[in-house]
């Protein structure tokens, strides 16, 4: 089915945020289909954490809509805004573990704050969730102990631990070596399609990103400036689509930050 | 500078001052009203109250020893000058648990715990484990800072009261065992001088408003701070001048009103 045509799990309609005076996303309408992995690529400051947090309601739009589950996340109060959340997991850049914690504590501290689960039921599940990532066997470790590639992991199976319907990452491959990338892109499609949920990755890392996604948005000026399957993104005559996904360094995407002409700095003329 | 355009400068800043006042006295209230709760974890409350309080007790007790030397010192100085040196004990007592106790006290906990807590809450901010809690639908005022406020109201007025004593004790060192008072005139004094209600009951009462305003000082600068380094730094400078200047200027207030009741 073409992802368009699949239900939206998360939609937004007619966005605008600015940080002050400073607009970051202007009219956007966006649908996140259900089941899939969504990927949100663009260009440094374009939105594309911006979008995760306004999902999240951890920011609110000045302007239009935040579709959840056909529920709009902006006009939540902070009780709906608490249970949404319940249903949502997300994968923060560094992790984002408690470093007074072990890795279970970590990973049991959603399961702690919200049920009554008995001890060993939690045990196991935590358990079975390090086991989801690979790290069972670190569970009795420090946040200090993990490798950065580690750490995501085990943050990954913090924000999976209540089973949530939609899953958010940002920048999950930031500063990871090729081996711990290659297994947190892989980790990503694999929960995806076995528990059955909808992923949103924010990343910049093209071949990774491309390789497991089934929807690129490209971010770029406040609003989407290309979106499709990776292939045809790939195949996108748009110089902008083709710097971004060939890593062009020059384009419309200017090298050079504006300044005067080389003549007039270098020239003496100061 | 045209007037309108410095009106308008003015205008936006009082009124941002204005919202930040209105935001920390909404925080204050929220972790009053969360207080009740936060209790009822009480392994919570319990492990800062370890943190704040046991981590603070070095720093409080060799300083209540000192300051009680001193009060013993100046005090015998002072009082033999008019034939009273055997009121000794009533002095530093009453000195100790009316004042010094809460306000040094209070002020070493804005130095020591109070920055501490700044920090650690600051950390959480730019290390987005503010933000995580939230993605968890867990309330961050409730369940990091609440406990931490509450512990802060227990932690404070123990401390106080141990300053007091330790003080109180440095005094006699001093005065009865190295100047040669008289054992029986330093306590008996001190026992018929002293109000239980009148000057440690008002001791408490300050070091519990103390506790209160260093505590809440202290998570509300960690939790509005910057999320850089930079930020954090600030943010923890600026937490404990401002926690010494409002134990300080609440002193004031509250001696003014102890003495007008």
């Amino acid at each position: 089915m073409n992802p368009s045509e699949r239900p939206a799990l998360v939609e937004l309609r007619q966005l605008s945020f600015a940080y002050g005076d400073r607009p970051i996303l202007r009219d956007l309408n966006m649908r996140v289909p259900r089941g899939q992995v969504t990927a949100l690529m663009g260009v440094s400051g374009g939105g594309k954490t911006t979008v995760l947090r306004l999902i999240g309601g951890q920011l609110r739009a000045q302007q239009g809509q935040v579709l959840f589950d056909g529920a709009d996340i902006g006009g939540m109060d902070t009780q709906s805004l608490y249970a949404a959340r319940r249903r949502m997991g997300m994968l923060f850049q560094f992790g984002a573990l408690f470093t007074d914690m072990s890795v279970f504590d970590n990973v049991a501290f959603p399961l702690r704050e919200h049920t009554r689960l008995p001890d060993r039921l939690v045990r196991d599940i935590v358990l079975m969730k390090l086991d989801a990532v690979g790290l069972r066997g670190a569970h009795a470790l420090r946040p200090s102990d993990l490798s950065g590639g580690m750490a995501r992991r085990v943050a990954l199976a913090r924000a999976m631990a209540l089973d949530p319907q939609l899953m958010m990452y940002d920048e999950p491959f930031a500063g990871l070596d090729p081996i711990s990338l290659g297994t947190a892109a892989r980790l990503i499609r694999r929960l995806n399609d076995s528990l059955g949920m909808t992923s949103v990755v924010v990343s910049h890392d093209v071949h990774e990103t491309f390789a497991i996604a089934d929807h690129v948005v490209l971010l770029a000026g406040g609003g989407i400036i290309a979106q499709g399957t990776p292939q045809s993104l790939m195949d996108s005559p748009d110089p902008l689509v083709q710097q971004f996904v060939h890593a062009r360094p020059d384009g419309p995407v200017p090298f050079h930050y504006p300044a005067p002409s080389a003549a007039d700095d270098f020239g003496g003329r100061a | 500078m045209s007037i309108t355009a410095l009106l308008a400068r003015l205008g936006a800043a009082t009124r941002a001052q204005m919202a930040d006042w209105g935001y920390a006295a909404r925080l204050l209230a929220r972790l009053v009203w969360l207080l009740g709760p936060a209790l009822r974890r009480w392994p919570l409350v319990r492990d800062q109250v370890h943190f704040l309080g046991n981590r603070s007790l070095a720093i409080i007790t060799v300083s209540g020893l000192f300051v009680g030397f001193v009060l013993g010192l100046q005090g015998y100085y002072t009082l033999q000058r008019y034939g009273s040196a055997e009121a000794l004990g009533l002095l530093v007592a009453l000195s100790l648990v009316r004042e010094l106790g809460p306000v040094v006290a209070a002020l070493l906990f804005a130095g020591r715990a109070g920055a501490s807590l700044t920090a650690e809450i600051g950390l959480m901010r730019s290390g987005e484990q503010l933000s995580a809690l939230e993605m968890m639908a867990v309330d961050p005022v409730r369940r990091i800072l609440a406990p931490r406020f509450a512990a802060g109201l227990i932690a404070l007025p123990l401390l106080c009261a141990v300053f007091s004593a330790v003080g109180i004790l440095g005094g006699y060192v001093v005065g009865v065992l190295l100047i040669g008072v008289d054992s029986g005139a330093f306590w008996s004094q001190m026992q018929s001088g002293v109000d239980v209600f009148k000057d440690v009951g008002n001791g408490i009462v300050k070091s519990v408003v103390f506790a209160l305003a260093v505590t809440f000082v202290a998570l509300l600068q960690g939790y509005v701070a910057r999320p850089t380094p930079e930020g954090v730094a600030s943010a923890t400078t600026r937490s404990v001048v401002m926690a010494s200047l409002t134990v300080l200027a609440l002193d004031f207030v509250l001696t003014a009103m102890m003495f007008s009741l």
